[in-house]
């Protein structure tokens, strides 16, 4: 069974990989990418804590609703377990 | 300083002759490069000669690396498996220096096809293909392949019939995309290396198709 | 988009735009030496990719606009060395100071 995430719908200033587009939507883990250093330490000359990375897929009508081109097409994101909420 | 431009008389990857660079007027930026790098060399934090090796290391990786893997997906079938499920050890297995890259391919089906971007940045599969093409960077690309892709394709003269499911792979973090294309039909008869010939940049990045025989 | 709303200019996705500009062209010896100087810097841990976006992200949308690929990477390249303690300003202000005194093309203040 599909394990549905939703992007956490924050917005701080500075260096961080969660699209804008995708913040609030909601999605289903599509692979486990393993751990990968925190970029949001990186970009600062921190050392990155290894922080859990999943790729999760959306659907356009979950991301863009009714000007969905076609809405049973998706998009693949790379998201960090920090950006995500289980839902 | 040694002379790092050794083999650029020959024509790039893309078929053009490299553009004649070191008789323009010196710009600001270029100033900045210059002197940046000659002070690294000279406090010893990196030499010369790793640059050029670098230099030389990437013009090395072009889209006939990829072309290359894609061909023997196409005719082993044991191949095109490891590829799906590690694209990065596969690339190594053929011998191509991918360095510390994270590949996934995503394959392009009679119903699914593939279209790579990053709407963040510019990340892109360097490592096995070389740099981007420099649409693959603009505003353009970035802004709108994830929300009107289909016509984002339609301007790359591809029509997507509504009946195939476009998937849209935005390479926001540590992984880099290629797109195995569909095998064209009527290429049963053409040896691995006339298959690569058929493979283009564009369709491994999922703009285009590959050629047919 | 605007100052507050959370987007920052370079996140992109879903914003109008125009049809997508399909001229290229191929790299100048100078951009091979920028991107190399990153993969290198990059390698021996003197900056990471998200220290050269962060700075890129922070020098603005006029600079996106404003200037090319490699002109925006030597800068982030740059702040980023300033920032790790590699060289300080006033040794790099010097050297480009003695490095457009060689001449006014690319290749003769390169043969230093």
């Amino acid at each position: 069974m599909a394990e549905h995430v939703r992007i956490k719908a924050i917005y701080p200033p500075g260096h961080v990989r969660a699209p804008y587009y995708l913040r609030g939507k909601t999605g289903v883990i599509e692979r486990d990418l393993g751990h990968f250093a925190n970029p949001e330490q990186l970009a600062y000359h921190h050392k990155g804590d290894p922080k859990p990375l999943y790729r999760v897929r959306f659907t356009m009508a979950e991301v863009w609703g009714d000007n969905a081109e076609n809405p049973a097409d998706t998009i693949d994101a790379e998201v960090y377990d920090h950006w995500l909420e289980r839902v | 300083m040694p002379h790092d431009h050794h083999d650029h008389d020959n024509l790039s990857p893309s078929g053009h002759p490299f553009r004649a660079d070191n008789d323009e007027p010196l710009s600001y930026w270029q100033t900045m490069e210059i002197a940046l790098r000659e002070i690294l060399v000279e406090k010893g934090h990196l030499t010369q000669a790793e640059i050029t090796a670098q230099i030389d290391a990437m013009d090395a990786r072009n889209p006939s690396q990829g072309a290359s893997v894609v061909a023997r997906a196409w005719v082993d079938p044991d191949f095109k498996a490891q590829l799906l499920a590690d694209a990065s050890t596969a690339s190594r297995d053929m011998g191509f220096d991918i360095g510390p890259m994270h590949l996934i391919a995503v394959e392009n089906t009679d119903t699914i096809h593939n279209l790579i971007v990053c709407t963040l940045c510019s990340c892109y599969p360097r490592n096995l293909l070389g740099l981007p093409p420099d649409w693959y960077k603009t505003r353009a690309y970035r802004s709108r392949a994830v929300s009107e892709p289909r016509a984002v394709l339609r301007e790359f003269g591809l029509n997507l019939p509504d009946t195939t499911t476009l998937r849209v792979h935005d390479s926001t973090a540590d992984m880099r995309y290629i797109v195995l294309p569909a095998r064209p039909a009527g290429t049963d008869d053409l040896s691995q290396d006339e298959l690569a010939k058929l493979v283009t940049r564009d369709s491994m990045i999922g703009v285009g198709l590959p050629r047919q025989p | 988009m605007s100052d507050t709303d959370g987007r920052r200019w370079h996140d992109m996705g879903g914003m109008p735009a125009g049809p997508i500009p399909m001229e290229g062209h191929d790299f100048a010896l100078w951009e091979k030496r920028v991107d190399a100087l990153m993969v290198l810097c990059g390698n021996k841990g003197f900056l990471s990719v998200d220290g050269l976006r962060r700075a890129l992200e922070d020098m603005g949308e006029d600079t996106f606009e404003k200037y090319s690929y490699y002109e925006r990477w030597i800068a982030s390249i740059n702040q980023n060395l300033i920032e790790a303690g590699l060289y300080t300003l006033e040794e790099l202000g010097t050297r480009m100071a003695e490095v457009q005194a060689r001449g006014p093309t690319y290749g003769e203040a390169n043969n230093g």
